[in-house]
């Protein structure tokens, strides 16, 4: 084949293969942007119903309502960025001692321990929340908001290990040993070496243990209300009342830090971390 | 002090936590699942069985069904941005997948609630594209919508696990294969996928132990019968408050999850010895 069919033949085939690639990539475009921008209508729809393709009436009365100094909205956005915060910083404060022992220091059963924290995850946690409801219940936990910081951290604390674990076996061994070597203690040459160099693990780590705590439904549902309000428990009880209005604007306001979330996690979670999660 | 002892030491508030407030509970509701009226007895299991045999059912063929999509679907889009060739689309691909990832499950629900709906979105493309008639147009707001909703939201996940794993493969083994004249379907499957095998194993488990426990999608999505196991546990309690059944059924999902720990569990004991 001569140079000359070769880049015709490139030519053509780079204009044909953009077929396929653009009908897929718009394809999952729409798949992922589709649902998004349905919900977007709904916050802005007065009257929406079957068979009408869009809403009848636009407005933002419902906004004003959700706003309104009477409605809970205000109050379940605070008690939600309360305890996700207050959850980071307890899942961290057990995790980063936990990870730095499991990926540093000779652990008998190491494996064993590091399954330990999967198990939150690994079991159906809806009869374990209903339990717990009932032990708080007995010591005056149930309805506070250090009750459902509790439930909450137990539920992070798999991502909280697990990445801080990958974050600190993914920083050289050496670098700690130069730094021991030239004189610093133990502590020292962890906080000034091993602990920045893993930041942006941890960070990942803490990012991910604050969107669980916001995301959490089942815990808040039955250790927190109707006591403590959360956005979660506001969206359910005004979607399984009918109102997708009220439902679809607090769904925005919990999608907002998800998806800013989701674009500077990259940013903290790199190849060689990730690649070490599980292991 | 020995490291084996500070290590233990380090480790030892973490798995407090983990005991007091997880296993504990779970223990006494594996306890509870016997208790019934003077004593212990199976009778919460001949009830669950009577009841919710279908649904049980039910809840093992969606979980393993949105699972093996939710492999497939990552697998494809982590081999694309392994191995595709044109910068752009791998640059648009990047940008777009990764959405979904961190939308809390109870928000999935309701917007794909509203978007699968008779007047959704999906509905009325369909119609604006003439594929069905306006009269024709149904909800899809069953098993359908509850697959669809985990695929939806764990995907990314995945993915970006899957992705991370094979970025850091060493490429040179894919060159050689490449310049022997493999095609890249067959580079992904046979030489990048075994590679990353374990994080994708560890990406689908958490997603299969995450979607048994979900119970906001299946109550938003699909709450009528059949539904999953975690609606009837929640059923049990806010209409009857029969903690024994409850907790009867907690134990029937344990058992199945139990089943896909072992094979992780069996996996990372072959790979260690």
């Amino acid at each position: 084949m001569s140079i000359a069919t070769l880049s015709v033949r490139r030519k053509l085939g780079v204009d044909l293969w953009w077929l396929p690639r653009a009908a897929i990539l718009g394809l999952l475009a729409f798949i992922i942007f589709g649902p998004l921008l349905n919900l977007l209508l709904w916050t802005v729809a007065e009257r929406w119903y079957f068979p009408h393709v869009l809403p009848l009436d636009y407005g933002f009365s419902v906004w004003t309502r959700v706003f309104s100094p009477r409605g809970n909205a205000m109050d379940s956005l605070q008690n939600s960025i309360l305890v996700a915060v207050l959850t980071v910083i307890v899942s961290l404060a057990l995790a980063i001692p936990a990870g730095y022992a499991l990926a540093r220091l000779k652990l008998p059963l190491r494996s064993l321990i590091l399954l330990a924290f999967l198990i939150p995850q690994a079991f159906p946690n809806l009869p374990v929340y209903v339990n717990i409801a009932r032990l708080f219940y007995q010591i005056g936990l149930n309805g506070t908001i250090t009750g459902v910081v509790l439930v909450h951290a137990v539920h992070g604390l798999v991502y909280a290990v697990w990445i801080a674990t990958a974050a600190f076996s993914a920083v050289d061994p050496e670098l700690e040993q130069a730094a021991r070597s030239i004189g610093a203690g133990p502590l020292r040459a962890f906080r000034d070496v091993t602990l920045p160099l893993a930041m942006p693990g941890l960070m990942a780590s803490a990012i991910f243990v604050f969107l669980e705590s916001l995301d959490e439904f089942t815990g808040s549902y039955f250790v927190g209300a109707p006591d403590v309000n959360m956005l979660p428990l506001l969206l359910y009880s005004a979607g399984a009342g009918g109102n997708y209005q009220i439902a679809s604007i607090t769904a925005l306001l919990l999608l907002i830090p998800s998806i800013g979330f989701m674009l500077i996690v990259e940013r903290f979670l790199k190849a060689d971390v990730l690649s070490r999660v599980g292991h | 002090m020995s490291k084996r002892l500070l290590g233990l030491l380090l480790v030892l508030p973490a798995l407090a936590v983990i005991v007091l407030l997880f296993i504990v509970p779970l223990a006494a509701s594996v306890v509870g699942a016997f208790e019934v009226e003077g004593g212990f007895g199976t009778g919460n299991f001949i009830k669950s069985f009577e009841l919710y045999r279908a649904d049980t059912v039910f809840t093992v063929l969606i979980v393993s069904l949105s699972t093996l999509l939710i492999g497939l679907f990552s697998i494809a889009i982590g081999g694309y941005l392994t191995l595709g060739e044109n910068p752009r689309a791998v640059a648009i691909l990047r940008w777009l997948y990764r959405w979904p990832m961190f939308i809390p499950f109870i928000v999935v629900g309701q917007i794909l609630r509203t978007f699968l709906a008779k007047n959704g979105l999906m509905n009325n493309l369909l119609i604006g594209a003439g594929v069905i008639t306006p009269m024709q147009a149904t909800a899809f707001l069953d098993w359908r919508g509850i697959v669809i909703a985990f695929v939806w939201k764990q995907v990314p996940f995945v993915a970006l696990l899957v992705a991370g794993a094979m970025a850091s493969i060493d490429r040179g083994t894919i060159e050689a294969a490449r310049n022997l004249g493999a095609s890249r379907l067959r580079i992904l499957i046979e030489i990048v996928v075994p590679q990353v095998a374990t994080t994708l194993l560890v990406g689908l488990i958490l997603s299969f132990v995450t979607m048994m426990s979900v119970l906001s999608v299946p109550l938003m999505i699909n709450a009528q019968s059949p539904t999953m196991l975690t609606a009837d546990i929640a059923f049990r309690i806010n209409a009857y408050g029969d903690y024994g059944v409850a907790n009867a059924l907690g134990l029937i999902s344990l058992v199945i999850t139990s089943g896909v720990a072992w094979i992780y569990l069996r996996h990372t004991m072959k790979e260690r010895a």
